[in-house]
Formats: structure tokens, sequence, C-alpha cells
């Protein structure tokens, strides 16, 4: 058992129901700060759920979660909301940017949830990185979906969270389109310090990251 | 700031929606701006004018009428009083001030108004230029006369008959301009004032200048002919030139026989026409016409005989006539002689006939006289006015002196402040009708906001979802939806208000050129700043149950489902 200060995911016997069914149990899941990790299960083994969980978006039945030495069972409506814009970056599969704002918005907006300041330099270059330069003023609407995917990673990067919290980021994409999006988000990561938990289904991930946890579906 | 811009983007995103809300808000607030503007702006102009009449007193009728013709100059007056009667009542010792005013002609659809000063002092006028009037057909124009007629000291105009533009025009003894009024805000500046004595003179001189063309003007008549037919008839007379059709409007008018008479030289006689006369009594014929012109019917004969009250002078006299009975009968016969009667009338301008009825009629002042003078110096109990304000001295008067008034018969009282309020409450029902029907308007305003806002809810529940989140807490989802409602109003509320002061403004513009009535847009007033707090009231309810919604996202089962 690793040290809880080190720890940026701590997941100790969590069971969660939803209308009498049981979605998710496991005994526990721990992942250390600034290293990388694949939850990889089939359909229905309530991966997403899980991933929800860690992010405080829904709370489990029983159990606990530590999130970067946090208990989040503690934190209740706005302070929750606001840990969880502050350490924790999401990306999902769908990669909802706000269709009304333009890419340099969506980035910007982050930040500001997040609680920092707004450093638009912080913005431009992280747009620059990820080969979005002189996309800042596109609508969502006009950008490829490689392009969209970027933007998502932009916006879960900008205010430098600890932890990067990734659902099914590769399932859409093509093998080639799969593996750059895995290695965008480990480099992203990896450039500012910042854990990675990937919840996948696709088994192309297996082997890319330092951990993988398997989910099973719950009896 | 944040979801400030957030809600405006969110806005852009359906324009069309977006616009069609804010219009449908911006109706519904001009509307209701447009009717509080001109409701309040138009009881306040009208307490203004009647500011310090407590009565009026004028000829019998409609009292609203009278208010309305001698404090607002909007209505044509009841009739004319005796100016001795109107100053027993001013002479009374609960009057503190007493205002005469004599009305009847106009000058470019403004009227002019004999009256004192006090009725200048009454609006607190102060002069621009030049002085106050001093003798007859002196004239002070009001600010707003002055300004579109173009009228200054030193200037001379010419008033027409009849309260309302295009009346016949005094041609002779134009009005001077004396001087011009500074602006008050009041009734008095699209006035134009001088003394009474110069409505009686041009008056008294038109009368008798009508006499010779057949003319019969009183000044009473000059309310815009309702009261005498015989102001038209009469005109067309003067260019007929013919006596026999003003006769037969004497006759209409009064009942006389004269213009029978007449009617008999031209008709050849008829017996009905003798009988009306005969049934006249206290006329005086000149027997030279009567006769000349009657054809010498027996009938006739027999009527004037019948008739004890007629005095017949002049060479054919009755008796004459029964005489000659036959003689008149040649007469008619006898185009010659007809001729010569009638070059007599036109020489005569039909003054034996005219004259007559005039004397009899009461409304009119004729004199058999042409000499001015003779009307220049009538007695103060011939003399009339139209209406005087009275302002009372104490309280109490108000509650006695107008029912002394009224119960004394000859002379109705009115008192301005309770007719406005009649007339206010009046036009208060149309303008409730027409508030609530804009209330109607912002109510659907409200409902396409609402349902905007809540049909964008379902697809917008993804935004909502990665909004909380990037660490949005859901009071400010909360928060960002009413935005989105209260900017929708704000915009609509704000465009409206242009809209209703724009609006204002336009239409008091026209309602000033057209009516008379000065409204404007450029003024606020307290019962606004209520709506515009009502409104945006509106737009937070219409956006308050997307908000409810927005808070309530359940973001972990919108993002599970994708």
């Amino acid at each position: 058992m690793s040290d809880p200060a080190t720890l940026a995911v701590d997941a100790a016997d969590l069971d969660f129901r939803y209308r009498d069914r049981t979605v998710v149990r496991m005994e526990r899941c721990q992942l250390d700060r600034g290293r990388s990790m694949a939850v990889i299960g089939p359909s229905g083994c309530g991966k997403t759920t899980f991933l929800h969980l860690l992010a405080g978006l829904i709370r489990p039945g029983s159990g606990a979660i530590r999130i970067l030495g946090q208990d989040l069972a503690e934190l209740r409506g706005a302070k929750l909301d606001r840990f969880r814009g502050r350490n924790i970056g999401l990306v999902f599969q769908r990669f909802h940017l706000l269709p009304a704002l333009n890419v340099r918005e969506n980035v910007l907006l982050a930040q500001r949830l997040a609680g920092g300041r707004i450093d638009a330099a912080r913005v431009a270059e992280l747009l620059e990185q990820l080969d979005l330069g002189g996309l800042e003023h596109h609508k969502p609407s006009m950008l490829s979906q490689g392009q969209a995917q970027r933007v998502a990673i932009a916006r879960a990067l900008v205010h430098s969270p600890e932890i990067i919290m990734a659902d099914e980021p590769t399932s859409a994409l093509d093998d080639r389109n799969a593996e750059q999006a895995l290695t965008l988000l480990q480099g992203s990561a990896q450039t500012v310090g910042a854990a990675l938990l990937v919840v996948t289904h696709d088994q192309r991930v297996r082997g890319c990251l330092d951990d993988e946890f398997e989910m099973q579906v719950p009896a | 700031m944040t979801w400030l811009r957030l809600a405006v983007a969110n806005l852009g995103l359906s324009p069309l929606t977006s616009a069609v809300n804010v219009l449908l808000m911006a109706l519904g607030t001009a509307s209701i701006v447009l009717l509080l503007l001109a409701g309040s702006q138009l009881s306040e102009t009208m307490s203004r004018d009647a500011r310090g009449i407590d009565l009026v007193l004028g000829a019998t009728g409609s009292p609203i009428q009278l208010v309305l013709s001698a404090v607002y100059h909007a209505d044509v007056p009841p009739g004319n009083i005796r100016l001795e009667e109107a100053e027993r009542w001013a002479g009374d010792p609960r009057v503190r001030t007493a205002i005469p005013m004599s009305l009847g002609d106009s000058y470019r659809g403004y009227r002019i108004v004999g009256t004192t000063a006090d009725y200048v002092e009454l609006y607190g006028a102060g002069l621009a230029s030049g002085r106050l009037w001093d003798g007859a057909l002196e004239a002070v124009a009001g600010s707003a006369v002055a300004q579109s007629a173009g009228l200054g000291p030193g200037s001379s105009f010419a008033g027409a008959h009849g309260l309302e533009e295009g009346g016949h025009s005094h041609e002779s003894d134009p009005y001077r301009v004396v001087g011009v009024l500074e602006p008050t805000g009041t009734v008095l500046d699209r006035l134009i004032l001088t003394s009474l004595e110069s409505v009686w003179v041009l008056h008294a001189e038109e009368a008798s200048h009508a006499h010779g063309h057949g003319h019969g003007h009183g000044h009473a008549d000059g309310s815009a002919g309702e009261h005498d037919h015989d102001h038209d008839d009469e005109h067309d007379h003067g260019r007929d030139d013919g006596h026999g059709h003003e006769h037969d409007d004497h006759g209409q008018d009064d009942g006389h026989g004269h213009g029978d008479e007449h009617d008999h030289g031209q008709d050849g006689g008829h017996d009905h026409d003798h009988d009306d006369h005969s049934k006249d009594d206290g006329h005086q014929h000149d027997g030279e016409h009567d006769h000349g012109q009657d054809d010498g019917h027996g009938h006739d004969h027999d009527g004037h005989s019948q008739d004890d009250g007629h005095q017949h002078d002049g060479e054919h006299d009755h008796g004459q006539d029964d005489g000659h009975g036959h003689d008149h009968d040649d007469h008619s016969q006898d185009d010659g002689h007809k001729h010569d009667h009638e070059h007599d009338h036109g020489q005569n301008g039909g003054h034996g006939h005219e004259d007559d009825d005039h004397g009899q009629d009461d409304s009119h002042q004729h004199d058999d006289d042409h000499e001015h003078a003779a009307e220049h110096d009538q007695s103060d109990t011939d003399r009339e006015i139209t209406a005087m304000l009275l302002q009372f001295g104490s309280p109490m008067a108000a509650m006695t002196l107008p029912r002394e008034v009224n119960a004394a018969g000859e002379l109705q009282a009115a008192a301005p402040a309770m007719e406005v309020s009649r007339v206010l409450r009046l036009v208060g029902i149309g303008l409730d009708g027409l508030t609530a029907f804009s209330w109607v308007l912002i109510l659907t305003a409200a409902l396409s906001v609402f349902a905007a806002l809540y049909g964008s809810l379902r697809a917008r529940r993804g935004d909502l979802a990665i909004l909380r989140c990037l660490g949005a807490t859901r009071w400010e989802l909360l928060v960002a939806l009413l935005l989105e409602g209260l900017l929708l109003s704000a915009f609509g509320v704000s465009l409206g208000f242009l809209a209703g002061h724009g609006a204002m403004e336009l239409l008091g513009g026209w309602l000033e050129s057209t009516r008379g009535v000065a409204l404007t847009g450029w003024t606020w007033i307290p019962a606004e700043t209520l709506l515009l707090f009502g409104l945006f009231g509106v737009g937070a309810i219409a956006a308050a149950i997307p908000a409810v919604q927005a808070y309530r996202t359940d973001v972990a089962r919108i993002l599970a489902e994708g």
C-alpha cells in the first residue's frame, strides 16, 4: 500500500447501485501522482460510472474515495464543484465543447471555472503545443474531430490539474488517430506533471500506459 | 463577466429566436410606455391649463363643452352670455378674480380670445417681446402662434370667422400685433389675445357690414356656425344679391312674414304666405315693398286687414292696397314696375326687410342705421361675452356659488376640476383597456422567452453537464439561465423604452401641429421606473423554470448517456 500523500487516486470498497442494480463494485484502486493508468473492462462493467465516482459527480453507496488525499465525502455542493474544477481535468468521448464559444473561449472558460486567473499567454501557448494555432477563433462546429479532441484536451490541461481523467478517448478513432490521441494525453499529462487515468474498453490501449486496472461486470 | 459573456454567446446561437423574443418584449414595452407617457402628460397638461380657474360661467348647455371651450379652447362654446349678467356674479364677494372671455374668431386655426390682462397673469406668462394690448384691434400672440404663424410686434393679420381654419375672414380692420408671450407650456401658447372691445368692434362692424349684403353675424354665431344656420346661408345670399332668398331664410328663421312677402313679389303671390303674414304681430312693414311686390291678390289684402298688429307705412298702404287691388295686379303683371321695386331693394341693400328681421332676432344686434357709432354706443346691457373665468376667494365658494349660478337659470357654472376628472375618467377607461392589451403582449413575450429557454435546455444539457465538470456550481448554472432570460428582457425593454419615447415624441409633434396638444417623449415619469423593474421581473420569471431545471442538471446521467 502506497503512502496516501503520494496517491492521486485512492478508491476503496466502492459499491454503487442504480435502481437496485449494482453498477460498480470494487475493493481497491489506486493511482500514484504523476503516473498513468488504464482502467479496462467490457461494456457494462461500470467504467464510466467509476470515473464519475472519482470525479465526484456522483456519490458511492458505500466505500471511500480520496483524491489527492481529500476524502470526497467531506465535500459538498459548491466546494466539491470547485475542488473538481481545480484539480481534475476531464476529457470525454464526446468532447462537449460549448458550441456558442470559440476555441480560445472554450479553453479560457475552463481556466476561469477552475478558479485560476485568466492567463491568455498560457492558453495561446497550449493551443500552439496542441497544433491548434490559428484556430483560436473557430467555433467548435467548424473543427474536425481530431481538432475538437485536441481542444477538449487543451481545456482539460489549461489549469494544470493534478489528475487528468479521460473517458474512452480513443474508441471512436482509427488506429493511427487512437495512438496519436493517447500519446498526446500522455505527453500533456507529463508536461504538467499530472496523473492520467484513462477509462476504456479499447484493447489497443493495453500496454500503452504505466499501469492497468481490470474491471469486471459486477455479479 | 464569464457568465454574461456565455449568456450573450448562447443567445447568439439562435439569433432568430432571440430577435423575435426581443421584438415581442419591445412591442409590449413600447405600448405600455407610450400609454403611460400619454396618459400622465395629458392629465398633467389638462390640470396645468385649468390651474387657478375655479369656475367657468357660460351659456347653458353641456358643462364639459363649456369647460373644453373656455378653458382648453378645444370645443365650440355653448353660446354667449350677457356681460351684465356675468358681471353680477363676478362682483360677488366670494369671487377674487373674474376674467371675461369672448370667442368667435381665429387666425390660421389659432383662436383669437378677447379678454383682460388677468388672463395672461393667470398662467404667469411674461412677455417675450413688445407689450400687452391696450386698445381695440391690438393683439398679443402666444409663443406657439407667434412661431408657427410668424407673428411679432408690428405684424398684422385679419381674423377669420369661426374657431376652425377656413372661415370667412374679416377683410378690413386687421389686428395689429403689439406683443408676443413667453412659452408657458399651457393653452395660452396657442392663443391670440386681444381686448374684449376688439371682438365687439369687429363684430359690430361685421354685423352692420353684413346688413348691406345680407349677412348676419353675431359673435355667438362664430362658433363654427353650429348655433345658427343663417351664417352660411346668408353668405350665399350676399353673393346672390338676391333678396328673395334671404327672405326665405328669414322666414324659416323666425317665422316672420317678410320673406314671404318678397316671395310674393317673385312668385306671383300665394295665399299661404299671406296667412303667415297675418299671423305675425308687431311687424313693421314697409308698405312700398310689401305691396309693391304683392301682386295684389284679394286674399293678401284680406290677410293684412285682419292683421291688427301691423303698421303699414308708405304710399302703398293697406288703405291704398284696398283701393288699388287692381293696380297691384297690374304691377305684378307689369315688369317695369317690378323691376323698379327690386332696384329699390338693391339700392337699399334690402334693409327694410332684413333689418326688421334682425331686430327681432335675439342673437343679432343690428341697427337699421348703418353707422358703426350706433353699434359702439350700445349699452353694456346688450354686450355679450362667451364665458367668464372665476377664481374664488375662499374654498367655501366652491360649495355654494356654482349651485347659486345654476339655480339662477340664465347662466351655467362649470368647475374645470370636476369636468376634467370626468373627461379623464372616460379617457382612462380607454387607456386602461389599451394598457391591459399591452400587458397581454408582455405576457406573450414572457411565454416566448420561457419557451425558447426551456426548449434550448434539452439541447444544452451536455453543455450544462460539462460546465459542472469544469467546476461550475449548480447556482452558477441557475444564474447563467436567469441571465439569458434577463438579457432578452433587457434588450427588449430597452428597445421598447426607446421606441415608446420615440413614438411619443413623434406623436406629440403630430398632435401639437394638428390638435394643439403638446406632448413630448423626452421625459421620464416615476411610473416608468416601476415598469422597468416590473418588466425585469417578468423576464426573470420567464427564465425561472428553465433556470431551476439547469440547477437540477444530473451531470453524471447526462454524461453517461453520452
